[in-house]
């Protein structure tokens, strides 16, 4: 699919602007703080109504406005859908879908898809983990976007839970009243954990081969690159031998966690809090549950996370990118069904071998939007229409070199058409 | 509506100082309240469920430009409410008297009870007049973000009721939400020991709907509750 049409409103540093955009590539070109990001921004917007920038929606809204519109029109196959969502500072936000009635905001999210790389990508490697259960639960919900309840609701249940272990804390000593409350959470908690945690499960299974894939060919291929989920939760067995579990990760127990039926799950679930409960009520906090887990990231045997070079682990984080993109091609095989790509910035951070890769496997897609400062970030193969961005707008647009083997050997030669025109 | 002619603007110390500061987002941005009484009613309007500042706001104004008999009967009417009205002492429920019309009605079948949280979900349940059982209103759900816990319900008193009545089954028919669940799964557990028959409302399609608007939870959960029909 790809992105027809782009209007925003009141949206970070834009007043107001209307482009039309084409499919194939298109560069947004312009010096530091002018606004190329925020057009990117409001794409990704559109397609996850989340910012891959900020966790609020409150930047968004240009300074000192009550609301931010961003409208979109896509192109999928034949079908051309209008989403606009209205992302208000004191309400909540709305969304409506080809000039229908309103819907809630979260109604819209899905009908774009999207993979977007940005530099921010670098912390799902280097950060911490919640990092890389956000990035399993984004893809997650991208391939099915009812998804999202499952994180949600586990959150909800979590919130509750919490709140339960701290109030027991503070209250100095456990009632029965408490205990037979506990119980029930721990329940709802099994239940809704079992759900998130066997569909994350099921995921990173899908992701795997994509990973190793994607980082294959990033780089020369001299290592394997692979992922793993090490849940909090343990299987039976790992609970009978060690008994002061907690905060440990079981990363053996993967195959056998995803081979188990929902309710075994959740009954395996509810034995793991029984046995963490003590250290649960000392912490006020609860412990095991897909809120706790991580995604383990590997290059041959070792961990990425402190024993791979910065290049290694620029390569995995694209990697990572690029495995749900071959995932969310390999799950939708209808005609426009393939997302657009969005490479925020990318280029400035990494070694010109990684640059010619990346661009050669992203270059082909139906649509790719690319952000950079300067056009001798960008490699010869993503050499097609520039749009220069000025403060608060754009300004002309160069249609790029037809063939790209032309341009080869003089990238920089093109930021500078586009100049005149402006 | 900030620019109506019976706004005065306050400027933000003074505000800061004022006793308002409970109030609406106004008074949090720091912005133009109105003076006194009228900004006093608004916060106070402000505070009821369901009522966002510009509600208030409107509230009030419509308040300040009504005939003030009508307005005095409101007045009446809430202040009888908080004298008169009391709960029921057998199943919760408000009532005029010691018991609430339900409880003293001796057609009522006292062989079932329904657990709902509030009174107004036993005016739900009364709508469809299928149910000729009795009530019991628990005053809440179990929800520790809020401080409420199974000893701030009225779950003692449901449990006395069911030493001394001749209860068949218990019907539990709190929220379908997650701290109504959590109470019913609590419930459950706690009436297993007893030996009387619990049932939970059915969740699933609403009645009349097409099946293409309903959203992926309760679809989800009409799967789940499917009967056999053969």
């Amino acid at each position: 699919m790809y992105v027809e049409h782009l209007s925003l409103t009141g949206f970070r540093s834009y007043p107001q602007l209307d482009t039309a955009i084409e499919p194939g590539i298109t560069v947004f070109v312009g010096p530091n703080g002018v606004g190329k990001t925020n057009i990117v921004e409001a794409i990704g917007y559109l397609a996850t109504l989340s910012s891959h920038r900020v966790s609020s929606d409150k930047p968004l809204i240009s300074f000192g406005q009550d609301r931010a519109i961003i409208r979109g029109r896509f192109v999928r196959g034949t079908q051309r859908t209008g989403v606009e969502v209205e992302i208000n500072a004191e309400t909540a936000n709305r969304a409506r879908i080809n000039r229908a009635n309103p819907v809630r905001a979260r109604d819209a999210a899905g009908i774009l898809k999207t993979v977007l790389f940005a530099p921010e990508d670098l912390s799902l490697v280097k950060g911490d983990p919640s990092g890389r259960r956000r990035y399993l639960d984004e893809v997650m919900v991208s391939l099915l976007p009812h998804q999202s309840a499952l994180r949600a609701d586990y959150e909800r249940v979590l919130k509750q839970r919490n709140a339960l272990l701290k109030s027991a804390r503070a209250a100095g000593r456990f009632s029965t009243a408490h205990e037979a409350t506990l119980d029930v959470w721990d329940q709802h908690l099994a239940e809704a954990g079992a759900r998130l945690l066997a569909a994350r499960l099921l995921l990173v299974d899908h992701l795997r081969p994509h990973v190793q894939r994607a980082y294959k060919e990033l780089t020369d291929g001299s290592k394997v690159a692979d992922i793993v989920y090490l849940p909090s939760v343990s299987s039976s067995a790992d609970l009978a031998m060690d008994d002061d579990g907690a905060d440990a990760l079981h990363d053996g127990d993967r195959e056998r966690l995803g081979d188990l039926e929902l309710p075994a799950l959740t009954d395996l679930f509810v034995e793991n809090l029984l046995r963490h409960r003590r250290k649960e009520l000392d912490r006020g906090i609860s412990l095991v549950g897909p809120h706790r887990d991580e995604l383990g990231l590997l290059l041959g045997q070792a961990p990425v996370k402190g024993y791979a070079s910065h290049g290694e682990t620029w390569s995995m984080a694209l990697a990572l990118r690029l495995a749900s993109y071959y995932l969310l091609l390999e799950e939708d095989h209808t005609p426009g069904g393939d997302p657009v790509l969005i490479l925020d910035d990318v280029f400035a951070e990494l070694d010109a071998q990684r640059r010619t890769r990346l661009a050669a496997i992203v270059a082909p897609a139906e649509q790719v939007l690319v952000t950079a400062a300067v056009g001798d970030d960008i490699p010869a193969a993503l050499l097609g229409r520039q749009i220069r961005v000025v403060p608060g707008g754009l300004a002309g647009t160069t249609d790029g070199p037809g063939s790209v083997a032309e341009d080869r050997d003089e990238p920089a030669a093109v930021p500078s058409a586009g100049e005149p025109d402006a | 509506m900030e620019g109506h002619p019976g706004a005065v603007g306050r400027g933000d110390e003074e505000h800061a100082a004022g006793r308002n500061r409970a109030g609406g987002p106004y008074s949090r941005r720091g912005t133009i309240v109105y003076e006194g009484a009228v900004q006093e009613l608004i916060d106070e309007l402000g505070r009821l469920p369901g009522v966002g500042p510009k509600s208030a706001q409107r509230l009030a104004f419509h308040i300040l430009e009504s005939d003030g008999e009508d307005m005095k009967r409101l007045v009446t009417a809430i202040t009888t409410v908080k004298e008169r009205v009391k709960f029921c002492t057998i199943c919760g429920n408000v009532a005029e008297q010691e018991q609430c019309a339900i409880c003293r009605d001796p057609r009522r079948d006292p062989s079932m009870i329904c657990v709902v949280e509030e009174s107004k979900d036993v005016i739900a349940v009364e709508r469809t007049r299928s149910f000729r059982g009795r009530y019991h209103v628990l005053g809440g759900a179990i929800n520790p973000i809020a401080g409420v816990g199974p000893d701030q319900l009225r779950i003692r008193e449901l449990l006395a009721r069911l030493s001394d009545e001749k209860v068949q089954e218990i019907i539990i028919a709190t929220d379908p939400n997650l701290e109504g669940e959590a109470t019913a799964t609590y419930l459950v557990r706690m009436l297993k020991t007893i030996g009387i028959p619990v049932t939970r409302l059915a969740s699933g399609l609403p009645v009349g709907g097409d099946l293409e608007y309903a959203d992926e939870v309760t679809l989800g959960r009409a799967f789940e509750g499917r009967r056999a029909m053969s």
